[in-house]
């Protein structure tokens, strides 16, 4: 690692103030020390923030539930709320690399990790988003665990997580406080980016912002699925995840949110799948349109290209599951 | 800064970049503890903070101030070894060794996690309770590698243990 100062932070502002240009905040420090080791990070000063007051679940006002930025991954799927009323968020984060990494691991921190992209991490190769204007490995290059929706021709890596699709399913939101201690909540889904000709932004915090929480809104009830499709059972990241809220009514779909994992730079979530379901009577046709709507704008890279096929039927699979629709049959 | 070690209070002072495992072997002296990837995938480095493990390579020791780091030198001796430990000699829970003492503290806190409730990704119930099938000690110790292949008997040494601790 090359040499950093290293301080803490009491609150929000402090740490906002410390962080200043070549700075980095640091929480659980799973993924920060990762790249810090092969100089991917090299930040002058690290600020530990793991002092401020951010690591409860608390209920809020609407009947949801705020969970404070450092509770850690696995504080969170065990909490009884959390596994009675949200399970797919549970699942997602228990899809998620391995027991020591969620007890280090928190919800803000994971929210910010970076790609898994191979040029990303290898500071020998050309990478816009670690080093903006050097070129793309990964387009020409391996680009097996690449996105195939809403790329660019300066970047076409993957966000790499699983708590944040479910977290884009469940609509929840983020809390931010800024340096200068005002606040603002955005939708989830609006949190992270696609990289444009901006890849180094992986999301919309702005320099010195601190997450505070991620809210989720109150129980939406139903079938709650996380399927992860990765080349391992276990301790992968996912070639393709989804995860769905969906509630029956009578035979028809009442609501259903569906968000997708590695297909893309953000957590993908395309509102007009939702709304083709809603309201709908579930038949094998709906959901081959769900999928048509999902990679009508897909493209693959060579070593991608298999998940589109891939998505098309893992997204089948999942409805089947969730609106008990011949459910085993082959997609 | 100080911190507890297997029981004994130590300080710490010297460079931020000091990663707990460093400190651990370099330090302390401690080399019961190993490095194996550095990186957080093998879990050779796997501790105990607060009774809860985490990879000891991905964290700084600046970071732990007032934390109980328990290794595996503070689990048992050779004269009065932890059950764990002489589990993993009946059942031949290895080969070279290199990733015992990271697979002894991750079984270790794995089973005080079955005994709190923690569900895991293969658990079909999330609210229900928690049955230690080799199933679920293959995902929950999925953060420990065996490079040489000792997973069976691995398994068989800590569903003993747990067998005994009634999990």
């Amino acid at each position: 690692m090359r040499p950093f100062e290293y301080r803490r932070a009491a609150d929000a502002a402090e740490a906002g103030a410390l962080v200043q240009d070549r700075g980095t905040f640091i929480a659980g420090g799973t993924n920060l020390l990762d790249l810090m080791k092969l100089q991917v990070e090299t930040p002058d000063r690290l600020v530990d923030i793991n002092r401020l007051p951010l690591r409860s679940i608390e209920e809020t006002e609407d009947g949801g539930l705020s969970i404070g930025a450092l509770v850690t991954n696995s504080a969170c799927a065990a909490d009884p709320r959390i596994r009675r009323d949200y399970p797919v968020l549970a699942r997602a984060i228990l899809a998620g690399a391995t027991v020591q990494l969620r007890n280090k691991a928190t919800t803000g921190g994971n929210l910010c990790q970076r790609t898994r992209c191979y040029y990303f991490y290898n500071i020998d190769q050309p990478c816009n988003k670690r080093e903006p204007g050097t070129g793309c490995g990964a387009i020409g290059g391996f680009n097996r665990i690449h996105a195939i929706l809403g790329t660019s021709d300066q970047c076409i890596a993957t966000y790499p997580g699983d708590m944040a699709v479910a977290l884009a399913a469940l609509d929840a939101g983020v809390r931010i406080a800024a340096p200068n201690g005002s606040e603002r909540n955005i939708p989830l889904r609006d949190f992270h980016r696609l990289p444009g000709d901006a890849p180094q932004k992986d999301n919309v915090l702005e320099p010195g912002e601190v997450i505070l929480a991620v809210t989720l809104p109150p129980p939406a009830g139903g079938k709650q699925l996380y399927r992860k499709v990765r080349d391992r059972a276990s301790y992968a990241f996912a070639l393709v995840s989804i995860a769905a809220v969906v509630r029956m009514q009578g035979g028809s779909i009442a609501d259903a949110k569906l968000a997708f994992g590695g297909l893309a730079h953000k957590p993908w979530h395309d509102p007009r799948i939702d709304a083709l379901l809603t309201g709908a009577q579930p038949s094998t046709g709906l959901f081959h349109q769900a999928a048509e709507l999902l990679l009508e704008g897909a493209k693959g890279y060579g070593g991608n290209d298999f998940k589109i096929p891939l998505a098309r039927r893992t997204l089948i699979a999942v409805l089947r599951e969730a609106t008990g629709l011949n459910e085993g049959e082959p997609a | 800064m100080h911190l507890t070690i297997n029981g004994e209070p130590r300080e710490f002072t010297g460079d931020p970049r000091r990663t707990l495992l460093d400190f651990l072997r370099l330090d302390c002296g401690l080399t019961g503890t190993k490095k194996g990837c550095d990186h957080g995938q093998c879990g050779a480095c796997t501790v105990l903070v607060n009774g809860r493990r985490i990879n000891s390579c991905l964290t700084l020791t600046m970071m732990h101030e007032g934390d109980e780091i328990t290794t595996i030198e503070g689990l048992g001796t050779p004269a009065d070894p932890h059950p764990l430990q002489s589990a993993f000699v009946r059942h031949d829970g290895y080969q070279c060794g290199y990733c015992t003492p990271g697979q002894i503290c991750s079984a270790k806190a794995m089973l005080a996690e079955i005994a709190a409730g923690w569900p895991s990704f293969v658990t079909d119930d999330l609210a229900g309770e928690v049955t230690l099938t080799r199933e679920e000690l293959a995902e929950r110790m999925s953060g420990n590698l065996c490079r040489c292949g000792a997973y069976s008997n691995i398994v068989d040494a800590i569903l003993e243990v747990a067998g005994e601790q009634g999990a």
